[in-house]
Parts: C-alpha cells; structure tokens; sequence
C-alpha cells in the first residue's frame, strides 16, 4: 500500500463517519460541524488527485460560505438547535428504498466502468493546470458558453435577492 | 554560505540517507521537521510580540509600557504566558464542552497554516502553492468558523452578538479584499506567493498603490483591530466571542490575534511591498529572512498605528464603508488594471509600470471627487431645518398638522 493509498482510506473513513454523524447527532449546530469535517475530507481528496484549485474552491466555498450560512440559519432559527423530537418520519422505508437503489444502480454502472483499471496519466511537472483550466474557461471550443449561463444565473439571484431585500418604505415616505 | 538552512537541511537529508532510509520516508521526515521549525520560530516570535505590542501602545498613549522585567522589560511576555498558564479554567454552564475547545486551538492553528505559502527568502519557503493566494483566502473562511465555533459554545449572549457581528465583518470585508488580491496577481501572471514575489522587480506598492490600501484597510477589518473592533466592543457587549475564555484559552485568542496582525504584515509585504527582496537578498538568501521580517514589522506597526489612532466605526458605517465604497472601487481598479495589463507593452517594464500608476492616480482622484461632492450632499442634507418637537396645545391643531402633512 502506497501513501497515497493509505491518506485515502484514512479520509474516506472520516468523511463516512461524518457524514454519519451529520444525520445520526440530535443537536443540528453539531451537524452542521461534522458536515464542515465531511466538505473538509473531500477538499482533501481533491489534493491527493493533484487537484489543487479544486481543493481550495471546495473550501472556500463549501466551509467559508454554506456551511457558515447554515450554522447561522440554525442559531437565527429559534430552538431547532436543541430539537429533542423523533429523528425519522414514516417516509423513512421509502427514503431508504431509494437511497439503497440509486447506490446499488451507481455501484453497478461504476463496476463496468474502465477508469479503475486504467492507470493514472503522469501529468508533467510543466504544465499548471490553473492555467489550462482558466484558458479553458473563457476559450469558446470549451466552456465559455456554460461558464456565461452560470454567471448571468447568479447575477440574476444577486439582483433578485437586492428585490427582496429592497426597503420601498423610504420612497413612499414624500 | 549564506543559506544555513538550506545546508542544515541538506546535512539531514544525506545523514538520513546513510541511515538506509528510503526517500519517501526521508521527504516525508523532513517535511514534518520543515513544519516543525516553522511553527516554533513563528511561535516564539509570537511571544515577543506581547511585548512588542504592549510597548508600542505604550508609546501612543504617552506611556512607559513594561519596564519592570528586564532590560526594557523584554521578561514581561514570560511573566504573562506564566500568568495566563495558572489562572483557573473556566466552563460555563450550558457550554459545549467540545466544541467549546475546539475554537481556541482553531483561532490559532488557522493564523499558522498562513504561513506555509509565505515564502520568507529565494529559497525558504513552505511552498509555492500554484494558488497561494487563494489558499489565504480559504484559510481566511475556516478562521470565521472559529469566531462562530467560540461564540455559538459559550453558551452567552454577548458571546453569540459578538461572534455575529465578527461573521458579518469578516464575510462583507472578504469581497473587496478577494478583489484587490487579483491585482498582484494580474500583474504577476501568478497565484503562487513565490511567483509574485519574483516578479516585483518594482514594487507592486508603487505600481498599484489603491489596492494595496485596499488590502490593508480590508486585514485591518479582518483581524478585528480598531476601528474595526466593534466585533469585541467593550462597552456594548463586553469582550464579544471570548468573553467565556479563561487562562490560556483566552491566552490561545490573543496569541491568535497578535500572529495574525503580524502575518497580515507579512502576507501584504509578500504581495505589495516585494517579501523578501532588497539588496543582497538574491546571493545571499538569509538576508532575504532579515527584510521580510523587516516588512511585515512595518506593516504590523502601521496596523498598530491606525488601531490606537482611530476611534471605532459604528456598525452601519462598517457596512457602508465596505459595500458602497471599498467593493466599488475595488471592481473599477480590477477591471482598470485587466485592461491596462492587456494593452500596455510588458517588455519595458518602466512603461508598464508608469501607465499602471497612473491610472491608479486617476480612479483614486476620481474616487476622491465623488466622495467629496457625496460629503456636500451629505452636508447639505444634515444642515437643513428639521421639524423640531414642540409641547401640543390642542387635538385640533394635530388633526390640522397631520391633515396638511398628508396632503
């Protein structure tokens, strides 16, 4: 067994037992913490596939701002935080019913995949994949077009969340 | 010569190697001893820096600071870690015992992760992380989980007021920040420290002075320093998150809290003020420790400087301050400087460098016309006659006033 290996298991374990935690643990401030740990583990997966941006973006994105979001819509909420209620509703067979088939259907497509056998391309020390990948994003024979789409798509939620937001009491008042 | 940790390290690689050790394991060894050393050394600057910090505040305010322990009083920061280290440890009741622990050691472990991408000479250096910058940012994010982890466990109201107004801080004051931070690295074609810092063969201080103040203004609020400090407002809500902390719980936050002043200093001196550079530094590398060093104490005075000199901003204004007025024109440099970098011939850097400063002239004397025809409106708007309250003589004369106010 490799290093690389081993640091895999050992993340995957975590990020497993986390994940657990976040939907075992009564106190929701908690599991939004071990959710925190299960984004982490995957930012560290990311490193260890040399995916360095990918890495970075995961946590600035997934920790600094949902997760900080979250812990914060929980401690606005009143009370939630030490909900003491049943942890399941009667839906739970059929949410397990569905979870258990698109996990046996993603194992199944996986296990007729190439990609496990295939060993790794070396990527040559030269290259910076930033760069590629930033060259990629805005050259219009890769992903210009979805690349636009998104950011007009979040443009619009930014104006549509300054709508909601808007104060029209202070026109109304001359 | 000049490079005695490189030959230190080398030394330890070949004794390692004699030893039959197989060159994994010896990088992985000398990765845990290069973490090692860069901590302690950061962490015992970290010590001196209570005094460094108590002395100049001392200064400011016509003051003798320490002077008991000591020459100069150099014995004091032991005197206080001792202190700190005997004091009874606390757990509020009601307190989330671990997560309640967990922040202290956060508040700290974040400010030293800053520290693996600084690169504190040519050749000693973490790493060259191809997205060094933004590393800093990420490393940035987990800092607020701290704040909120400290405040949310206390399990008190001051605590949790404190932990928000900290989280709304540092979110609204990390987008200009985030934007002023490409510059550098527009500039530099690079994210990586290491890389920016090989391109500043003029100082990008002198290039783009307005993102540089932009940073600075934008740490300051980051780490929470006056006139940003209403995150710990004494007299609205007593010490804000670590209000429960006691001992060296609380002594983790302040040593947190006066690392990361200096490592703001270093991490500004590596992107605007050229890091390790300056005369002899490329021959011989240890004196490229001395200047960065040099820098980043500089900076940590500046900072000190606006701290003990500014009164604090009230919390409206700190939003204001942020998004109509640093995130603004943190976009017009960005796009100003993205435009300038295409169009401008890179090959003598002596024009690149002139048309650069000078369109930073013209959007920062742009930027002061507007604020000055916003302080007349202002002005005007405030110098007004206002409706003044007078005593009510009869229910006639209200229906009358409100029946013509309405109308």
């Amino acid at each position: 067994m490799t290093a690389i290996q081993a640091i895999f298991l050992v993340t995957s374990v975590v990020i497993l037992g986390s994940a657990l935690m976040v939907v075992t643990t009564r106190n929701l401030v908690h599991a939004a913490l071990w959710l925190v740990v299960a984004l982490f583990g995957v930012a560290v997966i990311f490193v260890v596939l040399n995916a360095g941006f990918l890495a970075i973006a995961q946590v600035v994105i997934y920790i600094g701002a949902i997760a900080i979001l979250m812990i914060f819509a929980i401690m606005l909420t009143q009370r939630v935080a030490q909900d003491s209620g049943p942890q399941t509703n009667p839906n739970w067979v059929w949410a397990f019913l569905v979870a258990a088939a698109l996990f046996g259907g993603l194992t199944w497509l996986l296990s007729a995949w190439s990609g496990f056998t295939t060993p790794l391309p070396e990527i040559s020390s030269r290259a910076d994949p930033l760069r590629q990948l930033g060259q990629a994003l805005v050259s219009p024979n890769a992903y210009v077009l979805p690349f636009e789409v998104a950011s007009v798509l979040l443009v619009a939620a930014l104006i549509g969340a300054i709508m909601i937001a808007w104060d029209r009491k202070v026109d109304k008042g001359d | 010569m000049g490079d005695p940790i490189t030959l230190i390290g080398k030394w330890l690689e070949s004794l390692l190697f004699g030893w039959g050790l197989n060159p994994g394991i010896i990088s992985l060894i000398m990765a845990v001893i290069g973490v090692v050393a860069i901590a302690s050394a950061v962490l015992l600057i970290d010590i001196l820096l209570v005094w460094v910090e108590r002395k100049i505040v001392a200064r400011f305010q016509d003051r003798l600071g320490p002077n008991r322990l000591g020459p100069f009083g150099l014995i004091q920061p032991i005197a206080d870690v001792i202190k700190l280290l005997i004091k009874e440890d606390i757990l509020p009741r009601g307190a989330d015992k671990f997560v309640y622990n967990l922040a202290p050691i956060l508040a700290l472990a974040t400010v030293l992760l800053l520290w693996a991408v600084l690169p504190l000479s040519s050749t000693i250096y973490g790493t060259n992380l191809n997205v060094g910058v933004l590393y800093i940012v990420a490393v940035g994010a987990i800092s607020t989980l701290g704040i909120i982890m400290a405040g949310w466990a206390s399990n008190n109201k001051y605590a949790l007021l404190g932990a928000f107004r900290t989280v709304a801080q540092m979110i609204s004051y990390e987008v200009p920040m985030v934007i002023a931070l490409l510059v550098p690295v527009i500039m530099a074609r690079s994210m990586g420290l290491k890389d920016i810092v090989d391109a500043q063969s003029v100082w990008f201080l002198f290039i783009a002075p307005l993102p540089a103040l932009i940073v600075l203004i934008t740490s300051i609020a980051e780490l929470g320093r006056a006139p940003f400090d209403l995150t710990e407002a004494e007299s609205e809500i007593v010490a804000g998150y670590h209000i429960e902390y006691t001992g060296m719980k609380f002594g983790l936050f302040y040593a947190g809290e006066l690392l990361h002043a200096l490592t703001v200093g270093g991490i500004i001196a590596t992107l605007f003020l050229g890091g390790w550079r300056g005369p002899g530094a490329e021959t011989y590398p240890i004196l490229g420790v001395f200047y960065f060093f040099i820098k980043a104490f500089f900076l940590y005075w500046v900072i000190m400087w606006v701290k003990y000199s500014l009164p604090r901003i009230r919390i409206d204004h700190m939003l204001n301050l942020n998004w109509k007025f640093l995130t603004p024109l943190s976009l017009a440099i960005l796009i100003v400087t993205a435009i300038l970098d295409k169009i401008l011939p890179r090959s003598p850097g002596a024009i690149y460098a002139l048309g650069m400063l000078a369109a930073n002239i013209i959007v920062g004397w742009i930027t002061l016309q507007l604020l000055k025809s916003n302080v007349r409106r202002e002005r005007k708007r405030v110098g007004e006659p206002r409706p003044v309250a007078q005593p009510e003589t009869s229910a006639a004369t209200i229906t009358s006033q409100t029946s013509s106010s309405s109308s």
